[in-house]
């Protein structure tokens, strides 16, 4: 069973490798790259990069309210004379492990019911699509705000929330794609061998199943931002003094005409984060056409 | 046909009774007494009591949500706890509102996806294609709290052409102060232009490379007549369907528009409802919000039906 996991996780790595060559290829992937390496540095440093605390105050805040923009604090501060930038760039780890995580439940979700709906079929399927179904027939949101409202807004129940409300539509596209996977001669022949169902899903339709895995995970990351990024908008997200982009934007409203840098700091981030996300999505979909057409050659 | 539509219509209210049963076991399970909330810390034991009998919250839960279906099934939506007024007083108000903010921003923004989304895929890797296409990226990519804050940054702090919050006085019509109407209109209208025109030009392109397209145009067939006769009932299939679905994207949307521009919709009461606790209020909003969803939804499989003789519905 492990060694099956095992190989099946170093053919995804070889195939993971092989698309990043190609995305590097593309406009849309040089474009994106950059934006998305950023992020992706604030995530796992920012807290080490900054200049000042996050989340102390001053300790005469008036002084030190809503400054505007100087070179002793670049993007200026707030209502409580913390700095902006600093708390910009803590706010970047735990949005995008947060929308990274549910996003990441939801694909490994999706995909294990997608391609044992489509491979097992029958009963299963029939199944497994209906409570899909249903779940499809709620807005997102309205879902979200359910379920964070009884459990309570915390970083853990935020992202299981939208893994939970991804998975729907990710279990639909690889359910369809592993159907076709399911004619084609090397899963037959593997199954004529006597495979395990186990084996055959891990290891042959797996591998076949990340091209589409690759585009739909980068696609739900988006939308896994907007939501966090709402919700923390609209008070369910991460509570207070820690920085969330979505609170700290909310929080700013009513400072919008004397100090708007402390809201438009945080709405160029979470912008340029989901725009980078989004230009990726766009490179991974033309790198796996160009992966297709290289193989036809 | 009638049997498909009478299927799919029992198919939601079985839906929407699963839901109701779900928020009501929800918030059976939350701790909390709704007695304590609604009269606060300092009531007393005796009159914590009195409230709970009025309410009827002595009697089982089962009863209690029988009762509760009952009573909607008669069109007795009952009162709210918080606001202490018939539930169907403040909905009706309420949805009155968010359809107009809802029709003006579709009216608006569908239509000049549709047109934009159809240029751009006739027209793919041209410069223009590249600007629409970019616009659409960046549209689907900003929430929709961050562009309606910009409009309010733009339109009201700086130029002071428009108001910065939708407040409406009871007993006010939305339609005779249209200006309040604008930016939450446009906010909405942002993504949505993005979200439709970005699916109708993948559609467009993907019909334009089909062979029936390449004899029409090979034939010597004026392009306005391929494009109005040959693509467009073609393209606009998957189009519908992504319109539907992008209802159900905007009532989501709708709930941060209205709580960005203070506009009394019904997005508004259901985050109110969340934050009092306010159980028979939210139920009625969820109950609400679900329906039009899932109708949206019947009614698009119904149109994709009428457009496309293949589908055959039963």
């Amino acid at each position: 069973m492990i060694e099956i996991i095992c190989s099946g996780l170093v053919a995804t790595w070889r195939s993971i490798g092989n698309t990043l060559r190609l995305i590097l290829r593309t406009w849309s992937g040089r474009i994106a790259l950059p934006i998305v390496l950023l992020h992706l540095v604030l995530t796992l440093f920012g807290p080490w990069l900054a200049p000042y605390s996050p989340t102390a105050m001053p300790e005469s805040i008036e002084q030190y309210q809503n400054l505007p923009p100087s070179l002793q604090f670049w993007l200026g501060t707030d209502q409580y004379g913390r700095d902006v930038l600093s708390r910009v760039m803590c706010g970047a780890g735990s949005l995008i492990a947060t929308a990274g995580g549910g996003a990441l439940l939801g694909i490994m979700l999706g995909a294990v019911v997608g391609m044992s709906s489509g491979y097992k079929g029958g009963r299963v399927d029939e199944v497994f699509m209906r409570v899909m179904d249903g779940l499809m027939s709620f807005p997102t949101l309205l879902l979200a705000l359910l379920v964070l409202f009884t459990l309570g807004p915390s970083r853990f129940n935020i992202a299981a929330t939208i893994g939970f409300v991804s998975m729907p539509a990710i279990a639909r596209v690889v359910r369809s794609t592993t159907l076709s996977l399911k004619t084609m001669e090397f899963v037959q022949s593997a199954r004529l061998r006597g495979e395990s169902t186990f084996y055959i899903i891990f290891r042959e339709i797996l591998p076949n199943v990340l091209p589409v895995l690759g585009v739909e995970a980068s696609v739900r990351f988006s939308y896994a931002i907007l939501s966090v990024a709402s919700l923390g908008f609209l008070g369910l997200g991460i509570q207070p003094p820690s920085p969330d982009w979505g609170l700290m934007i909310s929080q700013s409203r009513r400072f919008l005409v004397i100090a708007p840098w402390v809201a438009l700091a945080p709405m160029a981030a979470v912008a340029s984060l989901v725009i980078g996300v989004n230009l990726l999505a766009d490179g991974i979909r033309q790198a796996t056409r160009m992966a297709k057409e290289e193989k036809h050659e | 046909m009638a049997r498909f539509i009478a299927r799919r219509l029992g198919l939601i209210c079985i839906t929407l009774l699963v839901v109701s049963l779900v928020i009501f076991v929800i918030t059976e399970l939350l701790p909390g007494d709704v007695a304590a909330m609604i009269l606060g810390k300092e009531a007393t034991e005796e009159s914590l009591e009195r409230l709970r009998e009025e309410l009827g919250l002595n009697r089982p839960a089962y009863e209690r949500y029988l009762s509760w279906v009952g009573d909607v099934l008669r069109g007795d939506l009952g009162d709210s706890y918080a606001l202490k007024l018939p539930i169907t007083d403040i909905v009706g108000r309420r949805l009155r509102h968010s359809v107009i903010l809802a029709a003006f921003a579709f009216l608006v923004g569908v239509p000049a996806a549709v047109a934009a989304g159809i240029w751009a895929g006739i027209h793919p890797n041209t410069k223009l294609d590249r600007i629409v296409s970019m616009t659409g990226l960046v549209g689907i990519s900003i929430p929709e709290f961050v562009t309606g804050l910009l409009l309010m940054l733009l339109f009201s702090s700086t130029l002071h052409l428009l108001p910065s919050s939708s407040i409406i006085l009871p007993g006010v019509n939305p339609l005779t102060s249209p200006q309040i109407l604008i930016m939450p209109a446009l906010t909405i209208t942002s993504v949505l232009f993005a979200y439709i025109m970005r699916m109708t030009r993948a559609n467009v392109i993907e019909v334009m490379q089909a062979d029936y397209i390449r004899t029409a145009i090979l034939k010597g067939l004026p392009m306005k007549r391929v494009i109005l006769r040959h693509l467009f009932p073609n393209a606009m299939l998957p189009t519908i369907t992504v319109i539907a679905s992008s209802f159900g994207w905007m009532l989501g949307g709708i709930i941060i528009v209205e709580n960005v521009f203070a506009y009394p919709g019904i997005g508004q009461l259901l985050l109110r409802s969340i934050e009092t606790h306010d159980i028979p209020l939210l139920e009625v909003v969820t109950l609400i919000v679900a329906g039009t969803y899932a109708i949206s939804n019947l009614l698009a499989d119904l149109s994709y039906a009428a457009l496309d003789p293949r589908v055959r519905l039963g």
